[in-house]
């Protein structure tokens, strides 16, 4: 049984759909990222498992117990907020030992443990700062803290690593990953960045105006994404929009526009209508200039602009009337190629995912 | 099937009714009912009132009169103020730093006592008159404070506060960068001015400019007592009301409300905040040193100077609560020279008893105040709940009516029972004080309030919440700490403009529950001078003190809202 399920979840503001009909299960020590951009119901979403919304409908289960109408401070679940919301009146022991104290455990039990988490986040002596005194690395641990303390089933954070500066954002990813898989703890992450989420989660849940667009691995949201908002989202994409022209010998017969053949092996069925334009994902990195033994050859192309950017060169390329980004990585043997030159463009028939 | 959420909607709507009750019935209903009873006369509803008031060319006067002192005191107040938040705030020379500060003394003092202090130093037998006739050896006083000019020198003197205050602080959040890229455009130093600063400080100027209009408008204690006759609408009201006229003063109270009602919506209107809020975040500007070894000193001088003829009625009314009561006549300065009005002041029960008067009441109000504005401040910034731009606007009405205007609508109200018209009898009781003071301070209190909830970060509730703690155990813990120190210094505002109150309680008061400026008033008719400095040395000592103590807390505030 999952630990926390989420069962046709829904949350409506007067005419606006925040969260529609979502259903998830997180399974106990898992780490799952809500992903999306602005206004996508990912924010309403932890709001919603946290007690601080009663959904429109709906309902939201932990241990199989439904919680839906329980009020916040009876579900045991932690919530780190992405202002902190550290309280400015009173100091980090104060702060960590709030939750306890409000849940009447004894003194020294108390004192035990918010030293035992001071520790975990490396914030030992810092028990008498006000919050004026921390740097925002140090107000994050401690809010992270305080809500540790308190042993919740599921752990929330709502875009907890927004709040700091580009080199301490990577320092405290990678800390804060440590310390979930450690503690085997539960969490669902909020955030609007793709790769907080590839690093973190063990699995991506992408919401796109209050709709699941995809539940998976980082990997499958890469490499199979659901849709062409999920593949336009993650990472950067070329759509090739491809006319199904029939079945050829163990292999799918396509045609660009201008009607160029692309002959692709592809394993699976796929149901595919004669005359039909479907649209596939072509991802910069898999472009290749060389036919090479499982590779196929697309088409001509001319190279528009390109860019050094140290690993890597970036390529723009228009053929058949498509503008296409390529991604070579930059080794010593490779050659660079010149704005204006023509180049074969081939790509593996794996790298061709189609998108429904 | 939600048990928790329907309870806290029946409280909620509970809470919501008797706000919004209260409301209606204590600041609308009376305004509304004088304005019926304005239309009325021997039982039948007529317009005669009002056509008697246009009529009467001495009503067109008042009425002209207290507009033109209005827009007068605005104007005056304004070159005051503005080029003094100007010169504290942009650039620095010898003594700025206390003279910024000693710039707002004005606001230490209480209207009629600024007016008595004005009185002693510049009235016909005040210390700068005769000062002068004797230093010239003329027959009579060459100065006078009297009439228009007086009433508009004491306005200017005491409201250019406000310009200056709006002002600076306007100045203290302003985009400077703003001014840079103007003369980097090619905009020259008197351009960019008129054209950036000045209209990015049109906020600060409209708010000010509306504070120093509605006071003039509703300012009674100058033309009271300077004003040798000249007719203005607060005082024609009281007047009219004096000799029995009432429904005249319906009228004159019905057509002042309006005026400035009128005024208010036009200057709202024009200010439309939003414009001139920088999209940048702003970089800040220190006060420039002037260049000049001269022209720093000769503002250093200039700037003692003004400050000294700032704190002249200060220094007048101290000096004068020292002395013999009956014994100042036609001398320059008191002659004699006694503790004894301060010593009366708390040893003698016909002293003591108006000061403990008006502490009991203004204490009520106040209590009832932090408790209507708790409730009032949590439904509309909290829940926002609907109908929060019609309770907005019942919270600011009181704000807008003059004194005198909310002595006479709870006059006319209140003067029978008859709970089936929402109507008690107050006239005459000891709780038609403190139930003004209440509706007067309600605007103070709420926003103050208002201001803390808005603050105040709703996420630490919600941590709070989901910490394992109650509503209640949150609520103690954490919302209640951290709106104390608003809290605190809106009620002390409130409870020192309640102690000091004068316009409303001179037509509502009872000859047994006289507060504090009644008595000042009463103490000033017997020529006891000195008695009634030493009441007002009371109150601007106890304004003094809460300021201190608000501004503390204030900035104890301002601290706690860094997260």
């Amino acid at each position: 049984m999952s630990l926390l399920e989420l069962q046709n979840l829904t949350q409506r503001f007067g005419d606006l759909t925040a969260v529609d009909d979502l259903n998830l299960s997180v399974d106990a020590g898992e780490f799952v990222s809500l992903l999306g951009p602005s206004g996508c119901g990912k924010t309403t979403t932890i709001r919603l498992i946290a007690g601080f919304l009663i959904p429109t409908a709906g309902r939201v289960l932990v241990s199989g117990r439904e919680i839906t109408n329980l009020p916040p401070e009876r579900r045991n679940i932690g919530m780190v907020f992405q202002s902190y919301a550290l309280f400015p009146h009173l100091n980090v022991l104060e702060n960590v030992a709030f939750g306890l104290r409000a849940k009447k455990i004894q003194k020294n039990q108390i004192a035990d443990k918010v030293k035992q988490c001071l520790a975990l986040v490396n914030l030992s002596g810092y028990e008498s700062r006000t919050m004026t005194q921390l740097s925002g690395g140090e107000q994050q641990r401690v809010a992270i803290a305080r809500t540790l303390v308190t042993q919740p089933q599921i752990l929330l954070l709502d875009e907890p690593l927004s709040n700091l500066d580009a080199s301490l954002r990577e320092q405290t990813r990678k800390q804060l990953k440590q310390l979930t898989r450690a503690l085997g703890i539960t969490a669902v992450f909020v955030t609007h960045d793709q790769e907080e989420a590839f690093a973190l989660s063990d699995r991506i849940v992408l919401l796109s105006r209050g709709v699941c667009q995809q539940i998976g691995t980082p990997r499958e949201l890469y490499h199979s994404p659901a849709n062409e908002f999920v593949a336009q989202f993650i990472g950067k994409s070329n759509l090739l929009p491809l006319r199904f022209e029939g079945y050829g010998q163990d292999c799918l017969i396509f045609s660009f526009g201008s009607g160029v053949e692309l002959r692709l092996r592809k394993a699976g069925m796929l149901h595919l209508r004669r005359g039909d334009v479907y649209r596939w994902l072509l991802r910069p990195e898999a472009i290749q200039f060389e036919k090479m033994p499982d590779n196929v050859r697309l088409f001509e192309a001319r190279v528009l602009a390109q860019q050094f950017t140290g690993a890597f060169s970036e390529y723009e390329l228009e053929g058949e009337g498509l503008r296409l980004l390529a991604l070579q990585m930059n080794l010593s043997s490779s050659r660079a190629l010149q704005v204006g030159e023509t180049v074969s463009i081939h790509a593996s028939p794996d790298a061709i995912h189609l998108l429904s | 099937m939600k048990p928790h959420r329907q309870n806290v909607q029946w409280s909620l709507l509970i809470l919501y009714l008797s706000v919004l009750g209260l409301l209606l019935w204590l600041v609308l209903y009376p305004n509304l009912y004088i304005f019926v009873q304005s239309l009325k006369r021997e039982g039948g509803f007529t317009f005669l009132n009002y056509q008697e008031f246009f009529l009467n060319p001495s009503q067109i006067e008042a009425l002209s009169n207290s507009v033109l002192i209005s827009l007068g005191s605005v104007f005056l107040s304004a070159s005051i103020g503005v080029p003094l938040a100007f010169a504290f705030n942009l650039y620095d020379f010898p003594g700025r730093r206390i003279l910024a500060a000693l710039a707002s003394l004005p606001v230490l003092l209480p209207p009629l006592v600024g007016v008595v202090s004005f009185l002693f130093l510049y009235g016909e037998s005040g210390i700068l008159s005769r000062g002068l006739q004797y230093g010239l050896g003329l027959k009579d006083p060459p100065v006078a404070l009297r009439g228009v000019w007086a009433i508009l020198f004491v306005h200017a003197y005491t409201m250019y506060v406000y310009f200056y205050l709006f002002v600076s602080a306007g100045l203290r959040r302003f985009d400077f960068s703003l001014v840079e890229a103007s003369r980097s455009l090619g905009a020259s130093r008197v351009r960019t001015f008129f054209l950036v600063t000045l209209r990015l400080l049109t906020p600060a100027m409209t708010g000010a400019s509306l504070l120093t209009f509605m006071t003039s408008m509703a300012s009674f204690s100058a033309p009271y007592i300077f004003g040798g006759g000249v007719r203005v609408l607060a005082l024609q009201i009281y007047n009219s009301k004096l000799n029995g006229d009432l429904e005249m003063a319906l009228v004159e109270t019905v057509i002042l409300t309006a005026t400035s009602i009128f005024f208010l919506i036009l200057l709202r209107r024009y200010e439309g905040t939003e414009r001139y809020r920088s999209v940048s975040k702003g970089t800040q500007r220190p006060p420039e040193l002037v260049q000049g070894r001269f022209l720093r000193m000769g503002l250093g001088v200039v700037g003692v100077l003004a400050v000294l003829f700032l704190l002249l009625p200060h220094f007048t009314l101290i000096l004068v609560s020292f002395s013999r009561d009956g014994t100042w006549t036609t001398e320059i300065l008191p002659p004699a020279y006694t503790i004894e009005n301060y010593r009366r002041l708390f040893s003698s029960t016909q002293f003591l008893d108006p000061i403990l008067n008006s502490l009991e009441m203004a204490a009520l109000a106040t209590a009832g105040n932090l408790l209507f504005a708790l409730l009032a401040g949590y439904l509309i910034v909290r829940k926002r709940v609907r109908g929060r731009l019609l309770l907005g606007m019942l919270i600011l009405l009181p704000w807008a009516l003059p004194g005198t205007v909310l002595g006479l609508s709870l006059a006319t109200t209140f003067d029978r029972y008859d709970p089936l018209q929402g109507r008690l009898l107050l006239v005459g009781t000891y709780w038609i004080l403190p139930l003004a003071y209440f509706i007067r301070n309600i605007p103070v209190v709420v926003r103050a309030v208002q201001a803390s909830f808005e603050q105040f970060d709703p996420a630490l509730e919600e941590a709070a919440r989901s910490l394992g703690a109650t509503w209640l155990y949150s609520f103690r813990r954490v919302v209640f700490p951290m709106i104390v120190p608003g809290v605190i210094s809106g009620s002390l505002l409130a409870f020192v403009a309640a102690l000091g109150e004068f316009v409303t309680s001179i037509v509502i008061y009872t000859i047994h529950n006289r507060p504090i400026s009644i008595e000042i008033l009463a103490q000033l008719r017997q020529f006891n001078f000195g008695s009634a400095a030493a009441y007002g040395v009371l109150l601007v000592m106890l304004i003094a003190a809460v300021f201190v103590l608000s501004e503390k807390y204030s900035s104890d505030g301002a601290q706690l809202g860094l997260s």
